[in-house]
């Protein structure tokens, strides 16, 4: 069934029902991915832009291998910001993109609320790929299947017990909102940790248990979640140094060796290898203790994104 | 000229008077207030019976845009604006382009709202040359050229020695200072308030410490200065601590607080509102109330416009990129009179925080009452009257509202200035 919201613009506008239904339709289209090679036909006809005002190789692939599997008519766009300070405007932009009927306009923007405000300009829907500091949907939807994925959980609804820390930049991360909201929403318990001047205030209202102290949340989580830390925001103004920051929120192989060894890793991508993630932790590497699921996040983006844009692309 | 005004509902806060007469003005003056006023030789005749005649409101803070800006406001369309929505003068900030840092914009402000504008216009000339913090402004020549005040509205005076020397140099010409207070090394680029919202959103808040740490720097030097300070767009409950205090203490502080402030949370900017966009944010819930008791308790002074208009191409973009502020000349009075409705003021506290207050902190003598020998400065308005706020029938230029749609009470009907009917049921005459 067709989602009622004409645009996926973040999770905490998703309701459990409809996030249940992406995740129940992307394993659908994993499972109709194995057995045949053919491409499907949910977006036959109808064109999809890609458009990407700031950079991601990874999640602008990841949403045009998606489209290209449903016979999307695929146009990609990376308007640099330069060409925007000319004079036009967002808006002048999208309306220019609305004469060529997209179906669908799948958004990546640096300014949080944008997709939002495109979304407000054409007739299209919108799928948000990542908005500033707001929300990255997909990512968080393809995080929670990855997590049912690898845990055998079948009842994508009922994340109860299931202990989810995520770590570091909750300031920043628009992942972090995404997942939080996503997990919190599908029952599971979300503990957010990081140095104190990474956590926003407010946190606790949306469900979360906030705290600083990593190596006392990290033997009950079922999931670490390690966010990216871009280096070339916060160091100096939000902890001392990168070293600081690893030695007491970085997943070290003795911090690894703690966790629960039926645990999962996560990380959205790309690493800062040594920061965020020991390199051999990263890659799975170390003997025994909790699993690296990195690859399969990116592996179960494209079923998930396939999902995403045939329920919103099955929009009249 | 002789104008006489019937059977209103006289509220003048200055003089405690509140009831039914009849107000008559000669030559642009006051004359007489009483009952049963005789209309020989008079010019003009208002009958204003069931509306409420009040001393013509003064802005503090209003946003006139010219020169410079024009295609957001000029000093007809922004004067058109003050006199629809009942005010008969307005105190025009600095942050126009070039910046009224010297005698010559002065002047040309001050000539220009002659020729064109509807009601009066005072400007506020800036504290440092070009906004920029660094120097002086010409304060003393543009004392003589008509300011009556010092701000460098929209920026904060962020070195604490070049204010201590603006308040002590403004003092020597007894002119007021208006702070725009906010830290804008903790501010950052937030026009939100810092708190849940803004963190579900992902957008970069400001605290309200950002505000308390120049309200408190401030009043330290007007402390040591002895120069008469004024805080602008007040917003949090701690600001109002420190004024409170401060008054107490025998400092020469006052605040203004806007009708946004004193309508709307931060959740207003849900959905990236960008018309909610304001400095200083709208803050919480708390603030709100806090704001709303300090007007009750006269801890506030006076309430401000803010005036702020902007074209829309400067609004409909991603939100951290959209110009901050809102129009208010037109809906001061409608969302004033919400608080009369939610049982936050009597209408005479509104009336005199739009009058009598303003009047006596920018120093106008013979303003804000209806005291005779006063200007005949006037609104005749209907507190009854029932709408909606519309923003395609504003005069200003500008459109950007969040009260859009906002049903209300009160419509202007009448605005005299110096005992001249400037604003008569919708049409303006200068
Ligand atoms: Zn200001």
């Amino acid at each position: 069934m067709p989602p009622k919201n004409k645009d996926l613009l973040g999770i905490k506008d998703l309701k459990r029902e409809q996030i249940v239904e992406v995740l129940e339709t992307a394993s659908r289209m994993k499972a109709r991915l194995a057995s045949s090679p053919q491409k499907l036909d949910d977006l036959k006809g109808k064109a999809v832009i890609n458009l990407f005002f700031e950079p991601s190789t990874r999640t602008r692939a990841s949403f045009e291998l998606a489209a290209r599997r449903l016979s999307a008519d695929l146009l990609t766009m990376t308007p640099q910001a330069s060409s925007l300070t000319k004079g036009e405007s967002l808006q002048d932009m999208v309306e220019n993109l609305e004469a060529m009927g997209p179906r669908l306009l799948i958004v990546r923007h640096g300014s949080s609320g944008a997709p939002g405000l495109i979304a407000r300009h054409t007739k299209a829907s919108v799928i948000n790929a990542g908005d500033g500091s707001h929300e990255h949907p997909t990512q968080a939807l393809l995080d929670v299947f990855t997590v049912c994925e690898t845990l055998k959980i079948t009842d994508y609804g009922d994340l109860k017990g299931l202990n989810v820390l995520i770590v570091g930049d909750l300031a920043y991360s628009r992942v972090a909102r995404s997942n939080l909201f996503a997990f919190r929403k599908l029952g599971a318990r979300v503990t957010c940790v990081g140095p104190a001047t990474l956590l926003p205030p407010g946190l606790e209202s949306f469900g979360a248990r906030v705290g600083t102290d990593f190596d006392r949340e990290l033997p009950g989580a079922d999931v670490v979640m390690l966010l990216r830390i871009q280096k070339e925001r916060q160091e100096k103004l939000n902890f001392p140094s990168l070293a600081e920051y690893t030695r007491f929120y970085g997943l070290t192989k003795e911090r690894h060796a703690r966790m629960k060894p039926e645990a999962l890793i996560m990380h959205p991508g790309p690493i800062n290898r040594g920061v965020e993630i020991d390199p051999d932790v990263a890659d799975g590497r170390t003997g025994g203790g909790a699993r690296t699921v990195i690859l399969d996040q990116v592996h179960h983006g494209i079923p998930v994104r396939m999902a995403v844009l045939s329920l919103w692309g099955a929009r009249e | 000229m002789k104008i006489l005004i019937k059977n209103g509902r006289v509220v003048d806060p200055a003089e405690r008077r509140d009831g039914v007469f009849d107000v008559l003005c000669v030559d642009g003056k006051v004359a007489k207030v009483g009952k049963g006023l005789p209309a020989e030789g008079v010019d003009r005749m208002v009958d204003a019976r069931g509306w409420v005649v009040a001393p013509g409101f003064i802005d503090l803070h209003t946003h006139l845009r010219e020169p410079g800006y024009e295609y957001k406001e000029d000093l007809k369309s922004g004067t058109e604006a003050a006199a629809a929505g009942g005010f008969t003068t307005v105190l025009c900030m600095a942050n126009t382009q070039p910046v009224n840092d010297n005698a010559v914009i002065t002047e040309f402000i001050v000539r220009k709202a002659r020729e064109v504008g509807v009601v009066r216009v005072v400007p506020v000339g800036a504290i440092s040359k070009g906004l920029e913090g660094k120097t002086l402004a010409d304060i003393g020549q543009m004392a003589d050229a008509g300011i009556i005040g010092v701000s460098d509205d929209g920026r904060c005076v962020m070195d604490s020695a070049l204010m201590r020397k603006a308040l002590q140099y403004a003092r020597g010409f007894n002119l007021l200072v208006i702070s725009h207070a906010e830290d804008e090394n903790l501010s950052g680029p937030g026009s939100i308030n810092e708190g849940a919202t803004a963190t579900e959103l992902g957008l970069p808040g400001s605290p309200n410490a950002a505000e308390e740490i120049i309200v408190a720097r401030d009043i330290a030097l007007a402390e040591l200065t002895r120069a008469r300070l004024h805080i602008a767009h007040l917003s949090t409950r701690g600001s109002l601590d420190l004024v409170r205090a401060a008054k107490k203490r025998g400092v020469a502080v006052t605040c203004e607080v806007t009708p946004h402030h004193l309508m709307l949370t931060d959740e207003a900017v849900r959905g990236y509102r960008t018309e909610a966009s304001v400095r200083p944010p709208l803050r919480s819930a708390e603030d709100v109330a806090a704001l709303r008791k300090g007007l009750k308790e006269g801890v506030v002074d006076a309430v401000a416009t803010d005036h702020a208009p902007h074209a829309s191409f400067e609004k409909e973009v991603e939100f951290v990129k959209a110009a901050h502020g809102l129009v208010g000349l037109e809906t001061a009075l409608p969302l004033c009179l919400r608080l009369v409705e939610d049982k936050v003021l009597r209408l005479p506290d509104v009336i005199r925080l739009l009058s009598a207050g303003p009047a006596k902190i920018a120093g106008f003598k013979g303003r804000g009452t209806l005291k005779p020998g006063s200007d005949a400065d006037i609104t005749v308005f209907d507190p009854g009257a029932k709408g909606k706020i519309d923003a395609s029938r504003f005069r200003s230029k500008s459109r950007n509202t969040p009260f859009d749609g906002w049903p209300v009470r009160g419509r202007v009907h009448y605005t005299i200035v110096g005992g001249k009917v400037v604003y008569d049921e919708g049409h303006f005459n200068s």
